[in-house]
């Protein structure tokens, strides 16, 4: 019996590992990445961000992480226990799980469901218990105040984010994300190009799925002293702030399968430029470059040695990237070219977007509650389903009656950008006091 | 393969759970709780036979009984606001009198 | 193997769940047992081939039913509920007639039990691209319906708007 469970084990090698690394090491990446935003932050505002714990501030997760798990737990009197320990495991858990469907290369993935898209939708769609049941059991009227709006916020956009994934699965005409990620290869152009309305609207809709500005109204800090996480100190906090930074990078790595090629290089299916294969390794090249470069001007004797070291280690990704382009080596392991660029390009995509989300972060200022779900419902929803409208009109006019798809798709795509803007300019009409729909 | 008549047997005993909340509770909320768990116990049903026929028709009747059922939620969530707001009481003993 | 052991799982999921529903007293708590049990049904369809009908299930039912009750309860949630009476005065009758009507469900599985095989059942294959084969089944012969099931949800809407307007 014992001997069965151990070859069973065995035979799931490659999703347990994959398992176990997102578990152990995705909390460490979003640690990582709260780090990017200050530093973002910081360059964006002028200014250096953290820089004392650790070389360059690189060390200021694993210090914030040892703040929080010392930190006193408090738990508020009147609260319902059970449903205040449970909250915050329901939101770890669902971002955690919507990571099982995806896929960082073509050999990074837990389980290649045959309908892997919508299931990351679904649990992102559970993960809203997880914030409404926080802010209920807290017993505070700012909690659950925020815990509504936020959850309000998120079921508004979930709706267009599901209805510009439904345009995008029109294109790909399957659920499973690995076959996706294969289809734009074999399409040649990736289907943020094909149906940029659909993309953009997923941008602006994930963006408000995961709380961040300009959406934040439900935990900025100056409108209701952190919604639903306000009675969570410590590691309960912890746990809310590491589910809103999976969100993240769960919602990119969805916009990365589904719109910008997965981990296909830009071009993957034409010979002519292959030479875009020699970015990932002369990328790592260029940064250890500039690691060497800037090493002999850091004041500190501790951040030199570091400068260099980080120098050494992006030569050796380097090199370890600039493996597969020898056939020799390409030989020994199968899909070894696949695999490692694969996830470089993946990660760059995810990082980019996550950089975009940032970069809009710091520009814009917070939409106030009912502009927010103004924008949802008035706007973004009905282009959604335009958008779906237009691609399969599209798709009938380039399949079915043989039109080149350089003149189907940018038309229906002019044609969603007219209804785009008609849409813009009767919200605008109502905002300046015209009533438009009449009232209920 | 899992044996037909145990799923069947797993759609009886959650409808008949999903009776007893309705015909013994008072709360009307829990009342329309346990109608959705009755008609997900249909749907457990239906799902079986269609594994047991080959075919997706029972998949599509249960994605017609799962809107109906939301159709229904939403509805019956907003009777029971509009009553709220009227009598403050949520018991469906109290819930007797039209108008006096 | 591992197939009865998963099943058994779920069935025992959700029957646990199914009876915490009807007895909590707290009704946030029945609301989330309300959320295992969906979530037990789902797995149960995974199981049965049905994979398209298990990522509707959650994301329909759990993730957009069960918020619109759990934000329902929030909104409208009564702390002397905790005290008043949970069952109502004739529930022994209730329970006893709803025990013969399971009573009766058993029976007729039971003694329907040998005519279930109808042959032999399908392969599971018959179901493979579960989202493909709905699709097909449902935009071609039950195009009806589907029209009526939308024309459905959007009288609902309206119902619950105006019902919840204060006024109208």
């Amino acid at each position: 019996m014992l001997m069965n469970v151990i070859q069973y084990l065995i035979s799931i090698w490659r999703p347990l590992v994959c398992a176990v690394a997102i578990v152990a090491v995705l909390p460490l990446v979003a640690g990582y990445i709260v780090l990017m935003e200050r530093k973002v932050m910081a360059d964006m505002q002028a200014r250096l961000g953290p820089m004392r714990v650790g070389p360059h501030g690189l060390l200021q997760p694993i210090a914030d992480a040892l703040k929080l798990l010392i930190k006193e737990d408090i738990i508020p009197d009147e609260s319902d226990k059970a449903i205040f320990w449970f909250a915050p495991l329901i939101s770890v858990t669902c971002a955690m799980l919507a990571m099982s469907a995806l896929a960082i290369g073509p050999w990074f993935q837990i389980a290649d469901l045959n309908v892997g898209l919508l299931f990351v939708v679904g649990i992102s769609a559970l993960g809203i218990f997880g914030i409404v049941l926080g802010g209920w059991s807290s017993n505070s009227h700012y909690s659950l105040l925020g815990a509504l709006r936020s959850a309000a916020q998120l079921v508004s956009y979930e709706t267009a984010a599901g209805m510009a994934i439904v345009g995008g699965l029109l294109l790909a005409g399957t659920l499973s994300t690995r076959e996706i990620v294969e289809t734009q290869g074999d399409y040649g152009w990736w289907f943020a190009f094909v149906a940029p309305v659909g993309f953009f609207i997923y941008l602006v809709a994930s963006i408000a799925e995961t709380n961040r500005a300009p959406f934040d109204l439900p935990e900025a800090e100056s409108e209701l002293v952190a919604g639903y996480m306000t009675e969570y100190s410590g590691f309960r906090w912890a746990l809310y702030f590491l589910a809103e930074y999976t969100n993240m990078v769960v919602v990119a790595s969805i916009a990365t399968t589904l719109f910008l090629g997965g981990w296909l290089r830009p071009f993957a299916s034409t010979p002519i430029f292959n030479f875009l294969d020699y970015i990932p390794s002369l990328l790592m090249l260029l940064v250890g470059g500039y690691c060497f470069y800037r090493a002999p001007k850091q004041p500190v004797q501790v951040q030199k040695l570091f400068m260099v070291a980080v120098g050494l280690l992006l030569i050796v990704v380097a090199i370890i990237l600039a493996l597969p382009l020898v056939p020799a080596v390409n030989e020994m392991v199968p899909g070894l070219k696949e695999g490692l660029h694969g996830a470089f390009w993946f990660l760059l995509k995810v990082g980019l977007y996550i950089y975009t989300f940032m970069w809009l972060r710091f520009t814009f200022p917070r939409y106030r509650f009912d502009q927010l779900m103004r924008l949802g419902w008035q706007f973004l929803i009905p282009l959604s389903i335009v958008n779906v409208l237009g691609i399969g009109v599209a798709l009938v006019l380039h399949r079915h009656w043989g039109w080149s798809h350089w003149i189907a798709f940018p038309l229906t795509t002019a044609l969603t950008l007219l209804v785009a803007g008609w849409l813009g300019w009767a919200g605008e009409k109502k905002d300046a006091g015209q009533v438009f729909v009449g009232e209920l | 393969m899992i044996p037909i008549s145990q799923c069947l047997f797993l759609g009886m005993v959650l409808f008949t759970i999903g009776v007893i909340g309705v015909v013994t509770r008072r709360n009307v909320i829990i009342i329309l709780m346990s109608i959705e768990l009755m008609l997900n116990a249909v749907n457990i049903n239906l799902v079986a036979f269609s594994r047991l026929v080959g075919s997706a028709e029972g998949h599509v009747f249960a994605i017609f009984i799962i809107t109906d059922a939301a159709a229904e939620a939403a509805v019956g969530l907003g009777i029971i606001i509009a009553f709220f707001r009227n009598r403050e009481t949520l018991l469906g003993d109290e819930m007797d009198l039209l108008k006096w | 193997m591992l197939d009865q052991i998963i099943f058994h799982f779920f069935a025992a999921l959700a029957i646990v769940s199914a009876i915490l529903v009807v007895t909590r007293r707290n009704v946030v708590q029945s609301a989330i047992f309300l959320i295992t049990a969906l979530l037990a049904t789902a797995g149960i369809f995974l199981q049965l081939h049905a994979e398209f009908l298990f990522i509707v299930q959650i994301i329909l039912y759990a993730g957009g039913i069960m918020v619109l009750f759990v934000f329902v309860i929030m909104l409208i949630n009564l702390d002397v509920s905790l005290h008043q009476i949970q069952y109502n005065r004739q529930w022994w009758l209730g329970f006893l007639l709803a025990l013969v009507v399971g009573a009766e469900f058993a029976l007729a599985i039971a003694v329907g039990r040998s005519q279930l095989a109808l042959g032999e059942p399908a392969p599971a294959s018959a179901l493979e691209p579960s989202t493909q084969l709905v699709g097909k089944v449902l935009f071609s012969e039950y195009m009806l319906p589907f029209e009526v099931a939308s024309i459905l949800l959007l009288v609902a809407m309206i119902g619950a708007v105006v019902m919840a307007k204060k006024k109208i």
